[in-house]
C-alpha cells in the first residue's frame, strides 16, 4: 500500500467512530425537516448541498416560525462560522493543494473531520500534502455519507411518527445536545449566558432581530471573557 | 410552515453556497496568511453566541403548548442540558432529553 493510500486508510479508521453519532443525527434531520413540512427534496436538498446538521437544524426552526429568508440565512451562517475557523486553522496544512482539490475538502469540511485532520497534522508534521489531503477525504468519507443515508432514511419513516411523540422539541433538545458539550471555559459560559438572557429579554422584537443583537453581543462578551482571563492569569 | 416552494428553495440554495464560502475561505483565498488574533477571537464564540439564544424562547415557550410553559419540556431541557455538561456526548443528550420528556408527560397524564 502507498503512504497516500495508508494515510487515506488511517482516517477512514479516524473518522469511524462518529458513525455513532452522525447517523442519529441524520435520521432526527430528517424527522424533523419532515415534521416541519418539508418534503423529501427539501430535506434532501438541504443535507447535500449545505451538509452542516447545527445550521440545518437553526434554519428549520426559524422557518417553522415563517421567519423571513434573510433571517434564516444570517442564522444559520451565524451558526457556521466556526467553518470560516476551521478553515483558517487547516490553511497551513492543505492552503497549498490544488484549487479543486481545496474546493472539495471545503465542501465536505465539518465538526468531525476538522477536529481529527487538525490533530493529525500537528503531530506528523513530516506528512507530505498528498498524504493530508488522503487523510482528510479518509476521515471524511465515514462521517458525510453515512450523514446522507441516515437523513433519507429520517425523512421516509420521520412521515409516520404520530404527534404525541412531541418531536417539535427534539430541535431544542438537539441544540442543547450540541451546546452543552461546548461549555469548556468560563468565557463560553459568560458568551452563552448573555446569548440567552439577551433574546429572552428582547424576545418582543420582530424578524428574530433579538437572536442577531443577542447573538453580537454574547460573542463581544465571549472575547472580552477570554482576553480578562488571558491576563489575570498572566499575572498570577 | 406557510413557506412557498420558491423561498424554501432559495434559502437552501443561498444557505449552501453561504456555508461552502465560509469553509472555502481560508484554504481556498487566504492560503497561508495568518487572520488578525481579535477576529479569531470573535469566531470563537459564534456557536456558543448564537445557538442558546436561539432556544431559550423555543424552551420557556413552546410552540406545540401556544407559548404556554411546560413542565414537561423543561424537564426535558435540563436533562439534556445536565446529560451534555457531563458526557460531552451529544446523542446521550438528546436521548436524555427526549426520555426525561417523555417520563414527565407519562407520569403528568
Amino acid at each position: 500500500m502507498s503512504s497516500t493510500q495508508s494515510a487515506y486508510w488511517r482516517g477512514f479508521r479516524d473518522g469511524a467512530p462518529f458513525v455513532l453519532v452522525v447517523v442519529p443525527f441524520g435520521l432526527l434531520f430528517g424527522v424533523v425537516g419532515t415534521e416541519a413540512g418539508l418534503n423529501l427534496a427539501e430535506v434532501m436538498g438541504m443535507t447535500v448541498l449545505v451538509i452542516a446538521g447545527a445550521a440545518q437544524f437553526a434554519a428549520i426552526a426559524l422557518m417553522q416560525e415563517n421567519a423571513p429568508t434573510i433571517i434564516v440565512l444570517a442564522t444559520a451562517l451565524a451558526v457556521n462560522m466556526r467553518m470560516a475557523m476551521y478553515s483558517a486553522s487547516l490553511a497551513p496544512y492543505i492552503g497549498g493543494a490544488p484549487l479543486w482539490q481545496r474546493a472539495i475538502a471545503a465542501y465536505f469540511m465539518v465538526d468531525q473531520s476538522y477536529a481529527v485532520s487538525i490533530v493529525e497534522y500537528e503531530r506528523r508534521p513530516e506528512m507530505s500534502l498528498r498524504e493530508r489531503m488522503a487523510y482528510y477525504f479518509g476521515a471524511i468519507s465515514p462521517v458525510c455519507f453515512p450523514w446522507y443515508v441516515a437523513t433519507w432514511a429520517g425523512a421516509v419513516l420521520g412521515a409516520r411518527i404520530p404527534p404525541e411523540f412531541a418531536l417539535d422539541f427534539a430541535v431544542p433538545i438537539t441544540f442543547l445536545a450540541i451546546t452543552a458539550p461546548m461549555m469548556r471555559t468560563l468565557a463560553h459560559v459568560s458568551a452563552a449566558a448573555v446569548s440567552v438572557g439577551v433574546s429572552l429579554a428582547l424576545a418582543f422584537l420582530p424578524y428574530n432581530l433579538w437572536l442577531m443583537i443577542a447573538a453580537v453581543l454574547a460573542m463581544m462578551v465571549g472575547a472580552r471573557v477570554e482576553l480578562l482571563t488571558a491576563r489575570r492569569r498572566g499575572l498570577a | 410552515m406557510t413557506l412557498s416552494t420558491t423561498t424554501i428553495w432559495t434559502i437552501i440554495v443561498l444557505m449552501g453556497i453561504g456555508t461552502w464560502l465560509l469553509r472555502f475561505s481560508f484554504i481556498g483565498l487566504i492560503g497561508n496568511r495568518k487572520m488578525p488574533e481579535w477576529a479569531l477571537r470573535h469566531l470563537r464564540y459564534t456557536p456558543v453566541a448564537v445557538m442558546p439564544g436561539l432556544i431559550a424562547p423555543l424552551v420557556l415557550w413552546p410552540r406545540a403548548t401556544g407559548g404556554e410553559t411546560d413542565p414537561a419540556r423543561l424537564a426535558a431541557a435540563g436533562a439534556a442540558l445536565v446529560i451534555g455538561l457531563w458526557t460531552k456526548n451529544v446523542i446521550a443528550a438528546v436521548f436524555s432529553g427526549m426520555g426525561a420528556l417523555y417520563l414527565v408527560q407519562f407520569l403528568t397524564g
